[in-house]
C-alpha cells in the first residue's frame, strides 16, 4: 500500500549566482505503516524535506513517490496526506468539531459519516467533551490533540508531523510522545515525524533519518544509529552525553578518529592517563570531564563509585568491543 | 496599562500638558459647547437678538423635507462609498497578498491616491466626467450611455461616489493587506492540505478571519463618507443638482454660511456630533476585539 | 502561496496592474490636460498624449497670469501657503502631543485621567462638525486670514497624543529606572531616551499629519477671504467657480498636478513609516 520513496531529492533556492542548495540528494524508502523520524539540528533541512513530501515546497530535483505514485507535480490536497503543524494551525473561528470536519466537508462526505469519523477520532484522543469549544478555549496539549484528530479523521495514506511537540512543556511532551506511539500502534499509518530532539527520535522511531546540512547521514533503526553511527556527526548527535571522538588516542590508528561512548569506559588501575578537570553529579550517575593529552573526554561512572579530585590522574580503559573508528578526513565510519 | 515608574514633580506635568489643553479648550470644547447651546437657540445673522427655543430647531429639522432628504442622500452616499471602497480594495489586497516579488512596487503605486486632497480629487473627476468637456463623458456618450451630472441626480451621485472611492481605495487596501498578512501561513497550508482550493480557502478561512478588519474599515469608511468628502462634493457638484448630493455636513456648511441659518445649522451639527460619537463608540467597543490564533 | 497554478499567477499580476492603471488613469489625464492649450483641452475628445504647452501652462499657473474666469491667485503663492500650513500643523501637533503624552504617561498628578479623557474625546469630533462656532472663535480672536487662524484650530485633536501614549506605554520600565539612577531628570529622560525611541512613530505621524494639513479644504474655505492666504487645495476649487467666463482647464489641471506633488512625494518617499504608522495608529 503506502510507502514513501525519496529518490535523489534535491532542493535549491534562488537562481543563477544566488542559487543555494539546501538538500543534497536524499535517497530513502519508507515502508508501509512505518514510523520514521527525521532528526537533525536546526537548519539541517528536515522541515524542508517534510514540506516537499507534503507538497508545500517545490521539489527542485529528484522524485518523491507516495504509494507508488510520483507526486512531484501533485497538489497537497491530492496527495492523500495529513499534517500536524508545530503551532497546531487550528482554524480559530471554528469549533473543534468543525476543525476536524473541514477536510471531510470539502470531500463532500455525507454528514453522518463525518459525524461518525469525528466522534471516533475524538474518542481515541479523549476530545469528546471538547467538540463544541473553540481553539481559544483549549490548553496547548488539547490543541495539539485536536490537530492530531484533524489528521486522523482524514484516514490518509501518510501522516506528516512537523515538530509537533516543540511548543509543549517537558511533562506534556513526554505524555504526548506516549500517546503518539499508542496511536501509531492502533492505526498503523505510515508516518514521517520531524524533530530536533534526539531523545524524541530515539523513543518514537522505528527507523530514523539523521540529517546534517542537507545531507542524510544515516537511515536506520535507533539501535543501528546508536551502536553503529555512520559518521562522526551521527555519533556525536545521538546519545547524551555525546560520544568521545579522539584523534590522538593511545593505540589509535593513523588518519582515523577513535570513538567511544562515555558509558563504555571503565575506570581502573590501567589504561589511558586522563587528567580530571570537573566532576558532575547527576543523581544516578557521575560525569567526569577530563583531558587525554590535549583532547577533552567525558567518562560516565555509577553514582556510588569513583569520585576523583580535580587535577588528579585516573586511568580509563575503553571497552574493546565498543570502539568505533571514523576516517579523519571524511568523518565516515570505517 | 499604567507605568510603574513615574517622575515626581509638582509643576512639570501641568506645564507639559498645558499647550494641548489650552488649544483644545479654546478650539474644541468651547466651540463644541457653543454648537450645542446654539442648537437650542434662534438668532438672526447679526447676533443682535438671541432667543432660547429649546428643541424647536430639532423639531423643525425633523419635519423639514430637505433635511430628511439630506439624511437619505448621506445614507445612500456613505453606503455606496463604503461598499464599493471595501470590495475593490479587498480584491486588490487578496491578489497583492499572492505576489511574492514586486509587492513593494504594487503597493507604492496603489497607495498614493491617499495623498490626493479630496478637493483636488473632486476637481479632477469633475473634469473627466464633465458632460461638455470630459474625456470619460465623451466615451460614455459614444457608448450611447446618457451622462449628465449637472442635471441627473443619479449621475451626480455616481460622480461623487467614484471620486470618493478612488481616493479611499489606498487606505482600505493597506489595512486589508496588513490583515491578510496577520493570518498565519500555517493556517492556509493546513487548509490546502485539507483539500481546500484558493477560492474556498478565501471564503472559509481568510474572509472570516478578516472580519475585524472589514468591520473596522466599514466604520472608518462611513465616517470618511460623512465628513472627509466635503471637498469632493463642493468641487464636483456643489451639492447639486439642486440638493441631490448635499450630504449632511455639506448642508451644515451651506445653511450656516450661505443661508445664515445659525440655529438650524448648529442643530444639524449637534445631530452630526451624536452620530459620530455613536460610530466611534461602536468602533471602540466592537472592533477592538482581536482574534487569537 | 501554495498553488503552483500558472493561470492564477498570471491573473494576479493582471488584476494588480489593471488596478494600478485604473487608479492612475485620472491623474494621467490630468497631466495630459496640463500640457495642452485651453482650446485643445476643451474640445472633445481631448488628446491622450502630452502636448507642448507644458511650460506655458505651469508658468501661468505658478505666477497667476491667466485670462480666463475664476480666481487668478498665483499657484506659487498658494503652494507656499499650503506648505507652511501643512508643516505648521504637523510640527505643532507632534510637539504638543509629545509633551501631553509624556505628562500623562510618566507623571502622577491630580485629574490626570480626567485630562486624558478630555483629550481622548477630541478624537471623536472632526472640525467639520463644529465649524460655525470655531469660526466665530477664530474671528473674535482676530485670526481670520492669518496663518495662526489656518493652523491652530486644526491642532486641536488628539490622534497624535493617543499614538504617542500607546507607544510610551510599551517602552520598558527599566529604561526610566536606569535613567533615574543615572541622575537624569524627567526632561533629560524625555530628550535623550523617549524622543529617539519615538522616531518611527514621529515619522509616521509626520506623513499623516502633513497630508492632513496639506489637504485641508473646508476650514481654509471659511477662514480666508484674501487670495494671498488661500492654500492651493482650496484655491483650485475657486479657479473653477468662475461662472460663465471660460475656465482655462489646462491651467487648472496644471494646478491640480502641482497640488498633488508634495503630499504624493511625502507618501512615496516615507512609505515604510507611513504604512506602519497608519496600521498601528488605528489599532
Amino acid at each position: 500500500m503506502a510507502a514513501i520513496q525519496l529518490q535523489d531529492v534535491v532542493k535549491k533556492y534562488g537562481k543563477g549566482k544566488h542559487e543555494l542548495q539546501v538538500i543534497h540528494g536524499v535517497n530513502a524508502q519508507v515502508g508501509d505503516g512505518e514510523f520514521v523520524v527525521i532528526v537533525g539540528p536546526s537548519g539541517c533541512g528536515k522541515s524542508t524535506l517534510l514540506r516537499m513530501v507534503a507538497g508545500l515546497e517545490e521539489i527542485t530535483g529528484g522524485q518523491i513517490q507516495i504509494g507508488g505514485r510520483v507526486v512531484n507535480d501533485v497538489e497537497p490536497a491530492e496527495r492523500d496526506i495529513a499534517m500536524v503543524f508545530q503551532n497546531y494551525a487550528l482554524y480559530p473561528h471554528m469549533t473543534v468539531f468543525d476543525n476536524m470536519a473541514y477536510g471531510l466537508k470539502i470531500k463532500k462526505m455525507p454528514v453522518e459519516e463525518i459525524r461518525m469519523r469525528v466522534d471516533k477520532a475524538a474518542g481515541i484522543l479523549e476530545l469528546g467533551h471538547l467538540l463544541e469549544r473553540t481553539p481559544r478555549q483549549l490548553s496547548g496539549g488539547q490543541r495539539q490533540r485536536v490537530a492530531m484528530g484533524r489528521a486522523i479523521v482524514r484516514a490518509p495514506q501518510v501522516f506528516l508531523f512537523d515538530e509537533p511537540l516543540s511548543n509543549l512543556d517537558a511533562k506534556l511532551r513526554a505524555q504526548t510522545r506516549i500517546e503518539i506511539q499508542k496511536l501509531h500502534r492502533e492505526l498503523g499509518i505510515t508516518s514521517l515525524f520531524v524533530t530536533h530532539d534526539q531523545v524524541e527520535a530515539m523513543t518514537l522511531a522505528q527507523r530514523m533519518m539523521v540529517m546534517n546540512a542537507g545531507n542524510m547521514e544515516q537511515f536506520g533503526t535507533p539501535e543501528e544509529v546508536y551502536h553503529s553511527p555512520a559518521s562522526t556527526f551521527v555519533a556525536s548527535f545521538i546519545g547524551s552525553p555525546p560520544m568521545n571522538l579522539l584523534k590522538n588516542a593511545p593505540g589509535g590508528r593513523e588518519g582515523a578518529i577513535l570513538g567511544i561512548r562515555p558509558e563504555h569506559i571503565d575506570v581502573g588501575t590501567d589504561g589511558w592517563a586522563v587528567k580530571v578537570e570537573t566532576v558532575e553529579l547527576l543523581g544516578a550517575e557521575r560525569l567526569i570531564y577530563g583531558r587525554l593529552g590535549d583532547e577533552q573526554m567525558i567518562i560516565r561512572v555509577e553514582e556510588g563509585g569513583l569520585s576523583p579530585e580535580p587535577d588528579s590522574i585516573i586511568h580509563a580503559r575503553p571497552r574493546e568491543d565498543r570502539l568505533h573508528w571514523f576516517d579523519a578526513a571524511s568523518g565516515k565510519r570505517v | 496599562m499604567e507605568k510603574r515608574v513615574t517622575f515626581r514633580s509638582t509643576w512639570l506635568p501641568w506645564a507639559l500638558i498645558a499647550p494641548q489643553v489650552l488649544v483644545i479648550a479654546v478650539f474644541f470644547f468651547w466651540p463644541a459647547a457653543q454648537t450645542l447651546i446654539q442648537s437650542f437657540q434662534q438668532q438672526d445673522a447679526f447676533g443682535t437678538s438671541v432667543q432660547w427655543i429649546g428643541l424647536e430647531n430639532f423639531h423643525n429639522l425633523f419635519n423639514d423635507p430637505t433635511y430628511l432628504a439630506s439624511f437619505r442622500v448621506t445614507a445612500v452616499f456613505s453606503l455606496l462609498v463604503a461598499v464599493f471602497g471595501i470590495l475593490l480594495s479587498l480584491v486588490l489586497a487578496v491578489f497583492a497578498d499572492r505576489v511574492v516579488r514586486g509587492v513593494l512596487f504594487y503597493r507604492t503605486f496603489l497607495i498614493w491616491p491617499y495623498a490626493v486632497a479630496p478637493a483636488v480629487a473632486g476637481v479632477v473627476w469633475m473634469f473627466l466626467l464633465s458632460p461638455s468637456i470630459g474625456v470619460a463623458a465623451y466615451w460614455l456618450h459614444r457608448a450611447e450611455i446618457g451622462w449628465d451630472p449637472l442635471l441627473n441626480s443619479n449621475d451626480a451621485m455616481a460622480l461623487v461616489v467614484m471620486a470618493s472611492v478612488w481616493k479611499q481605495i489606498s487606505y482600505n487596501f493597506l489595512f486589508f493587506v496588513a490583515g491578510l498578512q496577520s493570518i498565519p501561513r500555517s493556517l492556509i497550508e493546513a487548509a490546502a492540505i485539507d483539500g481546500a482550493g484558493p477560492w474556498r480557502r478565501f471564503w472559509t478561512i481568510q474572509f472570516p478571519l478578516l472580519s475585524p478588519t472589514t468591520f473596522f474599515l466599514l466604520v472608518i469608511n462611513v465616517v470618511y463618507a460623512f465628513f472627509d468628502t466635503f471637498g469632493i462634493i463642493d468641487a464636483a457638484t456643489h451639492g447639486g443638482p439642486g440638493k441631490d448630493t448635499s450630504i449632511l455636513v455639506y448642508k451644515v456648511y451651506f445653511d450656516g454660511f450661505k443661508a445664515l441659518d445659525l440655529g438650524g445649522s448648529a442643530a444639524q451639527s449637534a445631530i452630526l456630533m451624536v452620530i459620530v460619537v455613536a460610530l466611534t463608540v461602536v468602533q471602540f467597543r466592537f472592533v477592538e476585539k482581536k482574534v487569537n490564533y | 502561496m501554495v498553488e503552483r497554478d500558472r493561470f492564477l499567477s498570471v491573473l494576479t499580476h493582471i488584476v494588480l496592474i489593471v488596478g494600478i492603471l485604473v487608479v492612475a488613469f485620472p491623474v494621467y489625464l490630468t497631466f495630459i490636460a496640463s500640457t495642452h492649450t485651453t482650446q485643445d483641452v476643451v474640445q472633445v475628445p481631448m488628446p491622450l498624449v502630452p502636448g507642448s504647452s507644458m511650460m506655458d501652462n505651469y508658468r501661468a499657473a505658478i505666477f497667476g497670469e491667466r485670462t480666463g474666469g475664476g480666481s487668478h491667485a498665483p499657484v506659487g503663492r498658494m503652494m507656499a501657503v499650503s506648505l507652511f500650513m501643512a508643516l505648521a500643523i504637523t510640527v505643532g501637533k507632534i510637539s504638543i502631543s509629545l509633551l501631553s503624552a509624556f505628562a500623562i504617561v510618566y507623571f502622577r498628578f491630580p485629574m490626570r485621567m480626567t485630562f486624558f479623557w478630555l483629550i481622548f474625546i477630541t478624537l471623536m469630533l472632526p472640525v467639520e462638525v463644529r465649524i460655525l462656532p470655531t469660526y466665530k472663535v477664530v474671528s473674535d480672536l482676530g485670526l481670520l486670514n492669518s496663518y495662526a487662524g489656518l493652523t491652530v484650530p486644526l491642532i486641536a485633536s488628539a490622534t497624535a497624543t493617543f499614538l504617542y501614549r500607546q507607544f510610551f506605554l510599551t517602552v520598558p520600565e527599566e529604561l526610566a529606572e536606569a535613567a533615574r539612577m543615572d541622575g537624569a531628570g524627567p526632561l533629560r529622560f524625555f530628550k535623550d531616551v523617549l524622543l529617539p525611541l519615538s522616531a518611527t512613530s514621529t515619522a509616521a505621524l509626520f506623513v499623516i499629519q502633513f497630508i492632513y494639513g496639506w489637504n485641508q479644504y473646508l476650514w481654509p474655505l471659511l477662514v480666508t477671504t484674501e487670495e494671498n492666504m488661500y492654500p492651493v487645495v482650496m484655491g483650485i476649487k475657486r479657479m473653477i467657480s468662475g461662472g460663465d467666463a471660460q475656465i482655462e482647464w489646462n491651467v487648472v489641471m496644471a494646478t491640480a498636478i502641482l497640488a498633488m506633488i508634495p503630499p504624493a512625494l511625502v507618501v512615496m518617499l516615507m512609505q515604510k513609516w507611513f504604512v506602519k504608522g497608519l496600521v498601528d495608529t488605528e489599532k
